[in-house]
C-alpha cells in the first residue's frame, strides 16, 4: 500500500514552547485516520505542518512521498484542507469563495459543487459577513468535497454543524472513501470518529501516545461490565484488572481490563449469575482515560 | 527561487483587483483631484509673479520648511509653488493609502486566517506577497500617470510635461517606498494593527527627521527617504536621480520582505510576543478599567506623538523669531496684530493646527466602542448587569479625559522646546491657556461622536470627515482664501485666538452646551436601539 502521509520524530518548537515533541504518524492509501486529543495537543500544529504552513524544527514529513515544505505546491494539488474556524472575506458571497478556491485548484468539478450545495442546504448568494460559524464551515467543505483531491485533511470541520448537517458531512466522507480516497479527520466528536475511522491517533502534549484500529485500541481497554448474582461478590475488587466498583440496583458495575476477562468471568460465574450485561469500551472511555491521566500529571 | 514559488500569483492578482475595485479607485480619483486643484487654486489666486514673490517671502522661514520642505522661492512659479507646497503633503498621504492597501491584503488576511485557506490550495508561498506587490506596482504606476498627465493637461505655462511627470513618478516612487515598507512590516510583526501602526511611525519618523533636517542638521534629513522626494525638485530643475534612490529602497525593502515571507511560518511574525497576565488585575475588573487597558497601546503611542510634535514645532520657534526680525515685508502682511510678536501670532496658529491633530485621539477613543459593538465584544458585557449608560459613560470620560491630555502633552512639547530656542517670553500658562481654549471645541467632536453611536451606528466616517474639513477650511483657508463663513461651520472656527484675540466665553460656552446636548440626545439613542453584530 502506498504511503500517502509520514511523519517520522517530527518536532517543532514555538520559542520555548515545544509543541510536539517527535511526533510519528502514518497512513495508507484510502484509509479514514482519526486524529483525536484535547485542546492544546498539538493536532492543529502537526496538520499545518503537514500543509507546509509551517515548518518542522526537526524530523521528516512526507505527502505523497513528497517534502512538506518544499514540494508543497505539488502535493496541495492533490490535498483538500477544511480547517475548523473558516474565515471568509466578508464582501465576496459563498459561491464567489468556492469558485476562487476551485479556479485556485484548477480541476474541480461543476456538477458536484451544485450537488453539494444542495446536500449541505447552503445558499451560495449570500454574502460571507452574514454567514454563521456553520456556513463558512460549509463553504469550506463544498469547496473541499467538489474537488478531486486525493488526500482530505479535515480539522474539526464539523464544530458548527448542526446534527443533520453533520450526517451529510459524514456521508461525504464516505463517498470518499468509497472513491479510494484518503482522510484525515482531526475532531471532538468521538461518536463520528468511532463511525468514520479505520484507524485512530491519539495524540497528547505533542507526541502520539496511543494509535491502532479502534478494534486494537478496544483491546487495550476495558469492558464495561454490569453483573447480578445469587450469591453477593464482596471480594470483586480485590481481583487484579477490576476498576471503578459500584452498586447499580441490585448489581454492580464495574470495568474489567480486557486481557483480565476470562480469570474475572471464571470468579463470578462461580457466584451464580442473574444478569450480566457488557458493553464494548467507547472511544469515549478511552480517551478519557488518556486525558485523565494526562489531568493526573498537571 | 523555484518557478513554483509564485504559481497562481496572476490568479491571486485578479482576485486583489475585484476586492478592491472601489477603495482603489477613490483613493486615486481623491489623491489625482486633490493635486490637480492645487494649481488651478493657485493661477487663480497669485496671477502675478509678483505676488508670487510675496508669497515665497512669507514661506521663507523655518516654521514653513519644517512643515512642507525645502522649495525653489528664487523662482517662486506656479509650479515652483505647487511643488513645493503640495509635493510633500500629498507624499504623506500616498503613504498612507500603500500602507493601509498593503497590510490589508497581507496581514489581515493571514490574520484573519483567510491566508490560510490561500495556502492550503496549490499556491506558490510566494504568490500572495507578489501578488500585491505587482498590485501595488500597477497602483502606483496609474497614480503616477494620472497625477503626471493631469498636471500637464493644466497647460500652465511654468508646468512642463517632465516636470508634471516627474512630480507624478516621484509621488509613486514614494508610494512603492512605502508599500515594500508595509509588506516588511507585514512579516515582522504578528498583526495587522501592530504592522499598521509601525508602518505609519516609520513614515511620521521620515517626515519628522526631515523636518528637524531641513531646519537645522542636513545630514539627519539625508536619510529620510521622504527628503528624496522633495530633492526631485519637480519644476525647478527637475532631477530624476532620487526617483532611482527611492526605487532602489523599494526594491530593497520588497526582497527582504519576500525572503522573509519564503523562511517564516504562517501567522508567525518574527518579533516575539511576550506572554500576558495570567489574572485580571482589579483595575482592569470594570468597564472603564477595560476600556482604558484596551486603549492602552494607542493613549502611550498617540502621547508620545503629541509630544513629539510639539517639540518639533517648538524646536523652530527660535530660528522664527531671529527670521522675522527686521523682515519688512512680513510685518506688511500682519499689521492688524501690532503689538504682539510673529512669534507669538505663529504659535496661535500652531494652537489651532495641534488642537485639530489632539481631537483624533480621543475621537478613536469613544468610536472604539462602536468598533467593540461590531465585534460582538459589547454583548458579551452586556449580557452582565452592566447598563449601556455606565458603559457608553465610560468611554466618553475616557475620551474627554484623553483630549485633555494629548492637548496638554503638545502644549508641554511646544513649550519645554520653545523655551531652549528662544530669548525669553513664553509664558507656560499664557501658552496653556491659548491651547485649551481649544478643549471645548474637541468636547464638541466627542459629542458628535456620541450622537453618531446612539443613531447613526456606523457612522464613524462622519465625525472624521467633519474634522478633515474643519482642518482643511480652517488650515488651508488662509492660503486658498477661503470665504469666512465656511470657517464658522466647525466648532473649532469659533474659538479665540489667544493671545491676539479677545478671550471670550460665549462660544466655550455655547460649544459645551451643545456637547452635552448631543451627548445626552446619544446615550438616549444607544439605550434604544438594537446592538449590532458584524
Amino acid at each position: 500500500m502506498m504511503s500517502v502521509l509520514e511523519m517520522k520524530q517530527v518536532t517543532k518548537r514555538f520559542g520555548n514552547f515545544q509543541a510536539l515533541k517527535g511526533l510519528d504518524i502514518q497512513m495508507g492509501e484510502g484509509e479514514v485516520y482519526g486524529f483525536i486529543g484535547p485542546n492544546g495537543a498539538g493536532k492543529s500544529t502537526a496538520i499545518r505542518m503537514m500543509l507546509g504552513l509551517i515548518k518542522a524544527t526537526s524530523g521528516t514529513i512526507k505527502v505523497f512521498g513528497k517534502d512538506a515544505w518544499s514540494q508543497s505546491v505539488a502535493i496541495h494539488e492533490r490535498v483538500a484542507y477544511v480547517p475548523g474556524d473558516v474565515s471568509l472575506w466578508p464582501n465576496l458571497t459563498g459561491g464567489e469563495v468556492i469558485d476562487l478556491f476551485s479556479k485556485l485548484r484548477g480541476n474541480d468539478s461543476r456538477q458536484r459543487r451544485q450537488e453539494l450545495l444542495d446536500r449541505f442546504a447552503l445558499d451560495p448568494s449570500k454574502k460571507c459577513r452574514t454567514y454563521s460559524k456553520g456556513n463558512r464551515q460549509k463553504v469550506a467543505l463544498v469547496a473541499a468535497f467538489a474537488s478531486n483531491a486525493d488526500f482530505f485533511i479535515l480539522d474539526e470541520p464539523t464544530s458548527g454543524l448542526d446534527p443533520l448537517m453533520e450526517q451529510v458531512f459524514q456521508s461525504c466522507v464516505q463517498d470518499a472513501k468509497q472513491a479510494g480516497k484518503s482522510v484525515l479527520l482531526s475532531s471532538h466528536i468521538l461518536s463520528e470518529v468511532e463511525r468514520l475511522c479505520d484507524r485512530v491517533g491519539i495524540i497528547r502534549e505533542g507526541e502520539i501516545i496511543e494509535t491502532g484500529t479502534l478494534q486494537e485500541l478496544r483491546h487495550l481497554t476495558r469492558t464495561n461490565l454490569l453483573v447480578e448474582t445469587k450469591q453477593p461478590l464482596d471480594d470483586l475488587s480485590a481481583l487484579s484488572g477490576v476498576h471503578d466498583v459500584h452498586t447499580e440496583g441490585n448489581g454492580l458495575q464495574f470495568q474489567v481490563d480486557t486481557e483480565e476477562l476470562e480469570k474475572v468471568m471464571s470468579h463470578i460465574s462461580k457466584h451464580g449469575i442473574l444478569r450480566l450485561e457488557s458493553a464494548p469500551p467507547t472511544l469515549e472511555d478511552l480517551f478519557m482515560r488518556h486525558y485523565e491521566q494526562a489531568g493526573g500529571e498537571d | 527561487m523555484r518557478h513554483s514559488s509564485f504559481k497562481q500569483m496572476p490568479l491571486l492578482l485578479r482576485f486583489i483587483v475585484k476586492q478592491d475595485r472601489i477603495r482603489t479607485p477613490i483613493w486615486l480619483i481623491g489623491l489625482v483631484l486633490f493635486t490637480l486643484l492645487v494649481p488651478i487654486a493657485f493661477a487663480d489666486l497669485y496671477p502675478e509673479q509678483a505676488e508670487r514673490d510675496l508669497m515665497a517671502e512669507t514661506m521663507k522661514n523655518p516654521a514653513m520648511t519644517a512643515m512642507v520642505g525645502p522649495g525653489d522661492l528664487a523662482h517662486y512659479t506656479i509650479g515652483a509653488m505647487t511643488a513645493h507646497q503640495m509635493l510633500l503633503l500629498t507624499a504623506v498621504v500616498v503613504g498612507f493609502m500603500n500602507i493601509f492597501l498593503v497590510i490589508r491584503h497581507t496581514r489581515t488576511d493571514e490574520e484573519e486566517g483567510r491566508m490560510e485557506l490561500i495556502r492550503s490550495l496549490p499556491v506558490g508561498r510566494l504568490a500572495a506577497i507578489g501578488a500585491i506587490l505587482i498590485y501595488m506596482l500597477f497602483v502606483n504606476v496609474v497614480l503616477a500617470g494620472l497625477t503626471g498627465a493631469g498636471l500637464y493637461a493644466l497647460q500652465i505655462e511654468s508646468m512642463g510635461l517632465q516636470g508634471s511627470f516627474l512630480y507624478g513618478v516621484a509621488l509613486g516612487a514614494v508610494g512603492m517606498v512605502f508599500a515594500t515598507l508595509a509588506t516588511l512590516f507585514a512579516q515582522l510583526t504578528e498583526s495587522a494593527r501592530a504592522a499598521t501602526g509601525l508602518s505609519i511611525a516609520i513614515l511620521l519618523t521620515f517626515y519628522l527627521m526631515r523636518a528637524i533636517g531641513d531646519v537645522s542638521m542636513e545630514t539627519l534629513s539625508y536619510i529620510s527617504p521622504l527628503r528624496w522626494l522633495t530633492d526631485v525638485k519637480a519644476y525647478a530643475g527637475n532631477d530624476w536621480q532620487p526617483i532611482a534612490w527611492l526605487l532602489i529602497l523599494a526594491g530593497i525593502l520588497g526582497a527582504i520582505a519576500a525572503y522573509l515571507h519564503a523562511i517564516r511560518d504562517l501567522e508567525a511574525g518574527f518579533f516575539p510576543s511576550r506572554p500576558g497576565r495570567k489574572h485580571a488585575t482589579t483595575f482592569l475588573e470594570n468597564p472603564i478599567g477595560l476600556a482604558l487597558r484596551l486603549q492602552r497601546t494607542g493613549w502611550i503611542a498617540w502621547a508620545v506623538g503629541m509630544l513629539l510634535i510639539g517639540l518639533s514645532y517648538g524646536s523652530v520657534l527660535g530660528d522664527l523669531e531671529s527670521f522675522f526680525s527686521g523682515n519688512e515685508m512680513l510685518e506688511q502682511i500682519l499689521p492688524e496684530h501690532a503689538g504682539y510678536s510673529l512669534t507669538e501670532q505663529f504659535i496661535s496658529m500652531l494652537m489651532m493646527v495641534m488642537s485639530l491633530i489632539a481631537a483624533i485621539p480621543p475621537l478613536m477613543a469613544v468610536l472604539r466602542l462602536y468598533g467593540e459593538e461590531k465585534k460582538d465584544r459589547v454583548a458579551q458585557l452586556m449580557n452582565r448587569p452592566i447598563s449601556r449608560k455606565y458603559l457608553l459613560g465610560s468611554y466618553v470620560l475616557l475620551a474627554i479625559m484623553n483630549g485633555w491630555v494629548m492637548l496638554s502633552l503638545s502644549i508641554i512639547g511646544l513649550w519645554s522646546a520653545g523655551i531652549t530656542v528662544t530669548a525669553g517670553g513664553l509664558e507656560f500658562w499664557s501658552m496653556y491657556g491659548a491651547a485649551m481654549v481649544y478643549y471645548p471645541a474637541i468636547i464638541a467632536m466627542i459629542g458628535l461622536a456620541v450622537f453618531l453611536i446612539g443613531f447613526i451606528p456606523g457612522g464613524n466616517i462622519i465625525v472624521w470627515l467633519y474634522l478633515f474639513y474643519s482642518f482643511f477650511v480652517l488650515y488651508l483657508g488662509g492660503l486658498f482664501q477661503f470665504p469666512e463663513w465656511l470657517g464658522k461651520l466647525t466648532p473649532f472656527g469659533y474659538i479665540p485666538q489667544l493671545p491676539m484675540d479677545q478671550m471670550e466665553w460665549l462660544p466655550m460656552i455655547a460649544l459645551l452646551g451643545i456637547a452635552l446636548f448631543l451627548m445626552v440626545a446619544g446615550f438616549q439613542g444607544y439605550r434604544r436601539r438594537d446592538l449590532q453584530s458584524h
